[in-house]
């Protein structure tokens, strides 16, 4: 027989020289077929004596391990040719721009509003509701705004049909939610009221309809340096800016006494405007002790039940913090403008998370 | 409210610098809106002699002048006619900036005359529109002195904000009061002794009233003076009146405005020989008209307070006087009115005029009452000095109301309400600078409020003002305490979910709109609103009277506006409210949205397709989905409201009562009438009317996961055009329910191979077996089941 060794030589350079897939499986059957090389003499084995088919046989399977491991190996080998040249004419133009997804956007105020109920949702305020189209009682006079009352006047306000003393109103706060809250539940109350407001006036600066978010709090001992605590906490929580100045001043509010206005630092320096440390003022808010008529009205013992309440303008907050210029802007649908100024779906504010990007 | 640094301090002795007396105006409640010096930019203007004015060799209307500002003589051009020799005037050098112009001087030279400086007008100076000559000095003026303090300018205007409570702010020595309270010096003594009466008024003053309306002006004081003349008024007050805006006129209107606005006493002055007969104030009759100093007239009613006299109307009491009585410079004789009227009557009747004044925006704030015959002296003593005259006694009709109150004041209150601490001696010390008077000690003192401050009516305003003096900015930040340490979800289930639709829909690609609750009355009709009892009376304008029955017509109307400015495939919602009634359950939330033009740009990979009533349908059960809808239990019914296209819209309910979604594509004659080209697909989720799940804890279903291998199986069946999809798929699915777990619709076709009115609706449906593999023959029986089923519920048969 022939040396195994020379034979090996004689096969691998075969394989080696093998030009494609069928020569390789002819060679493959001409060596380990049925009928193969390899195989016919691993038959003659059992015409040897037992001590020479041992050795023989070991070197025979050696051999046929051999040829079998350098044919798939060069089988592998021309797959992935034939692999790389098919990959190679399946080539496509990857400068295509890809097929358009519709970018959608939140609304700066809805995305205010988030952030807001974000920041008392910490301090352990809930969010109520209440009705756009209102009566005079909660609107004013459980306010403990009385018809005739100065300052109704400066509520602007817009009427629905009806007789002097009956028509409806829109409402021209969110503050009629704290009525309808108070004479709803029992203290002690902590909710927040976000909502449409409506006043009859329409300029750059105002609105016949925007949004205001109001703050009730109602237990027996939180005093003005809580609302103080409450409200300096949330402003700089809101506006990002940690050593924001936050000052309050006397003002008037008939639902509130005492009341007061709250003002933010800003500055204009270098003719931009920025808020934080500054040499300037911003009124923000209004807010107050609640008034001890307000409580009676709704069936609370001001003697017993003391608390506060602020209210600020969505909108204004909103300005301020995103840089946007008009307020009429807000309403106009423009989605050059919505695009711009909105927010992105997953842009979800919270205060773990942070509230803007 | 506007006033000078010096009138204040007419008022307050005080050391404080402006700017202490501007901050500690806003941090005692009255709010600085501005404070300008008019000598800004006036400063290096100085006094200055025209030693000589010879005329200009080449110009017959100028003079040039050698001024002496007295460092040396300078040579100026000068154009005024008055400009002279031996005349004092305002002596502007070069580069000094001429406000008056916006011009810098520069050294030039006029017609061949050299010129260094500039004779200032007043109009230059920018102090008023005089330009018919520079500004003449008395001939005592120092020379080379400031300009402004020659000429008193150097007195800061201050603008502050009144609060509707702070009525007694309304005149200069109320806001002394509050700067002495809160340390800034002491209010100075008011002149107000008694005058005495030469003779006895022969001008009587009647109140006419009933019982029920006696307090429509219950307190009329008045004083007849004879033999004055009504001139020009000196000059201190002129530049009084000036300086904070308002024009002089005569002496004695000028006296009663500075009374208003000095000591907050609006007076009325009558020329006491126009009066016939004695001063009657009563209600006014129905119809009854008069002409108002501001030369209008007006129709009373029996509502409103009038002065009258015999001949009619001569006043709106707390309002305004009439024309007819009024003073002129002929004026000789005189009738001084200082009355109190009622604020709510007086508030209605300006408001129903449409009448404002500064008499009804005090008296509507409420008046000293207590102050008439005070007020009555002073004017007395300033109309003797300015227009002199003698005056009579007084004339009184009515009384001062008692409107003294004692309030029950714990001065621990202090703290309790707002946490400061402040010593009882403090709190003593500022409510009797403020006018209080307190008695009493220990923990329960009494109040005695002053009669100017008609706000203070209980505990807490005594806090209030106790605690805005010693200042707010001493009350100390403390957090608000929680009941528990971690809070409480902010949100209740329908707030959730309103969250959620709006995140879903951006996240669909959907740019969210805040639009008015308002929109036109022809509009709102077209969503079926009731125009009438939901019409607002006093509309911005006609396009937004009427509460919105939805928000579907005004995200049309911003669809058609983004179309005109060139985005024509504007893909809006809006989360928020719709009417339907004016009660408090007048509205519910609506999560409504548009599709509007085609669905995107072209697109080489993707056909832009017009918006369409599916699009819609798949936003409508994506918001459902997504608030926890049971969707897959929902029925869709094709009876919808007008503004949709009658065949192509949908709504889909939970039982045929709760609809939850509606969709569609808009009605064109819907589009036609709010003016926009669409096309439009609309859809409304209505999420507050998906049930709530009961609550059953947050662990989920138990899941079981098959084990067999799932089987498809499709089929093809032809049904008749009208046949709806929605039954066929469902027939399919409830063949088996134990097996189908799915039936897709992958196919649908119409074609001539089909015949006339017939369309092929192909299904697939899959099989999920939970006990064992199915066989053929399992899977041959389920698929008979769905053919029969099919075929019963539609018609429909296997698709040869």
């Amino acid at each position: 027989m022939d040396n195994p060794d020379k034979l090996l030589d004689d096969v691998l350079a075969k394989v080696a020289a093998a030009a494609d897939m069928d020569a390789l499986e002819a060679l493959r059957v001409g060596e380990l077929g049925k009928k193969g090389r390899i195989t016919e003499m691993m038959k003659g084995l059992g015409q040897m004596a037992p001590d020479e088919r041992k050795a023989a046989g070991q070197a025979l399977n050696v051999l046929k391990d051999k040829v079998a491991a350098a044919i798939d190996s060069k089988k592998a080998e021309m797959a992935d040719a034939d692999l790389d040249r098919r990959l190679m004419t399946e080539k496509i133009d990857v400068t295509l721009p890809t097929a358009p997804a519709a970018e959608g956007y939140i609304h700066p105020i809805s995305q205010t509003i988030d952030e807001v109920v974000a920041i008392f949702g910490e301090m352990g305020f809930t969010v109520a509701e209440g009705p756009d189209i209102e009566d005079d009682w909660h609107n004013f006079t459980a306010l403990n705004i009385p018809p005739d009352h100065p300052a109704r006047q400066e509520h602007d306000t817009f009427y629905l049909p009806g007789d002097y003393e009956t028509r409806k109103v829109l409402r021209t706060h969110t503050s009629p939610v704290q009525i309808r809250t108070m004479t709803a539940e029992k203290p002690p109350i902590r909710i927040i009221v976000p909502g449409r407001t409506f006043r009859s006036d329409h300029d750059a600066t105002h609105s016949p309809m925007f949004h205001q978010v109001e703050g009730l709090l109602v237990d027996r001992t939180s005093h003005m340096g809580h609302l103080k605590g409450c409200l300096i906490e949330f402003c700089r929580a809101f506006f990002e800016v940690d050593d924001l100045p936050v000052r309050f001043r006397p003002s008037y509010f008939p639902f509130t006494e005492p009341s007061a206005e709250v003002d933010i630092g800003c500055t204009r320096a270098g003719g931009e405007f920025r808020i934080g440390h500054g040499e300037g003022w911003l009124e923000i808010l209004g807010c107050g002790m609640v008034n001890p008529n307000v409580l009676a009205n709704c069936g609370i013992d001001p003697t017993e039940y003391q608390g506060f309440a602020f209210g600020m303008g969505i909108e204004r907050i909103a300005m301020l913090k995103y840089g946007i210029p008009d307020l009429r802007t807000f309403y106009e649908s423009d989605l050059r403008w919505l695009r711009h100024y909105g927010f992105r779906a997953l842009e979800v504010p919270g205060m773990v998370g942070g509230l803007a990007r | 409210m506007k006033f000078t640094l010096s009138w204040l301090k007419e008022h307050l002795d005080t050391q404080a610098s402006l700017q202490q007396i501007l901050d500690t105006l806003t941090m005692v409640g009255l709010e600085v809106e501005g404070a300008r010096n008019p000598a800004e930019g006036l400063e290096t203007f100085v006094t200055a002699r025209v030693v000589e004015a010879t005329q200009h060799p080449n110009a017959d209307r100028l003079r040039v002048c050698r001024v002496d500002a007295g460092n040396g003589e300078t040579q100026v051009v000068c154009g005024a006619p008055n400009a002279r020799t031996g005349l004092i005037g305002v002596f502007a050098s070069g580069g000094s900036f001429i406000p008056g112009t916006g011009i810098t001087l520069k050294p030039t030279e006029i017609r061949g005359v050299s010129s260094n400086g500039m004779l200032l007008s007043e109009r230059e100076m920018g102090l008023s529109d005089d330009h018919d000559g520079i500004v003449e000095l008395p001939a005592s003026t120092p020379i080379g002195v400031p300009a402004v303090k020659i000429m008193g300018l150097d007195d800061p205007v201050i603008e502050i904000a009144i609060t509707p409570n702070r009525g007694d702010c309304l005149g200069v020595r109320g806001i002394a009061r509050d700067l002495a309270a809160a340390g800034l010096g002491s209010l100075k003594p008011l002149t107000n002794g008694p005058v005495p009466g030469a003779f006895e008024s022969p001008i009587k003053a009647h109140l006419d009233f009933t019982d029920e309306t006696k307090d429509a002006c219950p307190y009329f004081v008045g004083r007849y003076i004879r033999g004055v003349s009504n001139g020009e008024s000196p000059k201190w007050l002129k530049d009084k009146l000036t300086a904070i805006g308002l024009r002089p006129i005569s002496a004695l209107v000028d006296i009663t405005n500075l009374m208003t606005l000095d000591v907050n006493r609006p007076l009325h002055v009558f020329d006491a020989d126009k009066v016939k007969g004695d001063i009657r104030v009563r209600l006014g009759k129905p119809g009854e008209k008069m002409l108002a100093l501001n030369g209008k007239e007006y129709e009373l009613d029996d509502a409103m307070t009038v002065i009258s006299d015999d001949a009619g109307a001569e006043g709106l009491g707390g309002v305004m006087g009439g024309e007819i009585s009024g003073v002129t410079g002929a004026t000789v004789n005189v009738f001084v009115e200082s009355a109190l009227f009622d604020p709510r009557r007086t508030a209605t009747t300006g408001r129903k005029l449409m009448l404002q004044s500064d008499a009804r925006y005090r008296f509507e704030r409420g008046i000293d009452p207590a102050f008439l015959v005070d007020g009555m002296e002073i004017a007395t003593r300033l109309i003797m000095d300015l227009c002199g005259g003698e005056p009579s006694e007084l004339v009184i009709a009515g009384g001062r109301p008692d409107t003294a109150r004692d309030i029950a004041f714990r001065p621990d209150r202090v703290k309790g309400l707002c946490g400061v601490e402040i010593s009882r001696d403090e709190i003593q010390r500022i409510l009797m600078i403020l006018g209080f008077s307190v008695d009493g000690d220990g923990d329960a003192w009494t109040v005695r409020v002053p009669s100017w401050r008609g706000d203070i009516v209980g505990e807490a305003c005594l806090v209030e003002e106790v605690v805005r003096i010693n200042g707010y900015d001493k009350i100390p930040m403390v957090p608000p305490v929680r009941d528990s340490y971690l809070p409480k979800p902010a949100l209740n289930v329908n707030q959730k979910r309103r969250a959620l639709a709006r995140r879903t829909l951006a996240a669909r690609g959907l740019v969210e709109a805040v639009t008015f609750s308002f929109m036109a009355e022809a509009h709102a009709a077209l969503f079926g609103g009731d125009t009438e009892k939901l019409r607002v009376v006093n509309p911005i304008s006609a396009d937004l009277s009427v509460m919105r029955p939805s928000p579907l017509g005004n995200l049309l109307l911003a669809a058609g506006r983004n179309d005109d400015r060139g985005v024509a495939d504007a893909k809006l919602f809006e989360v928020g409210p719709e009417y339907f009634g004016d009660g408090p359950d007048g509205q519910r939330i609506v999560c409504a949205g548009i599709r509007y033009g085609m669905s995107g740009p072209k697109h080489w990979s993707a056909k832009p397709q017009p918006a369409d009533a599916l699009a819609a349908k798949a936003d409508a059960e994506a918001v459902l989905a997504a608030v926890g809808a049971p969707v897959d239990r929902l029925q869709v019914y094709t009876d919808t409201p007008g503004y949709y296209h009658p065949g192509r819209s949908g709504e889909l309910r939970l039982g045929p009562k709760t609809t939850l979604a509606r969709f569609g594509e808009i009605n064109p004659r819907v589009l036609k009438a709010l003016g926009v080209d669409g096309p439009a697909a609309a859809f409304e989720v209505f999420p507050d009317a998906v049930p709530t799940p009961k609550a059953k804890g947050t662990a989920r279903p138990m899941l079981n996961l098959a084990t067999y291998q799932p089987v498809e199986r499709d089929f093809a069946f032809v049904v008749d055009a009208g046949v709806a999809a929605g039954a066929l798929m469902a027939a399919a699915a409830g063949a088996d329910k134990a097996l189908i777990v799915d039936v897709r619709l992958f196919d649908v076709f119409q074609g001539p191979a089909l015949g006339e009115g017939k369309k092929s609706l192909a299904i697939t449906v899959r099989l999920q077996p939970t006990e064992k593999t199915l066989t053929d023959a399992e899977i041959e029986a389920v698929s008979a089941k769905i053919v029969a089923a099919v075929g019963k519920a539609t018609g429909g048969v296997l698709r040869g």
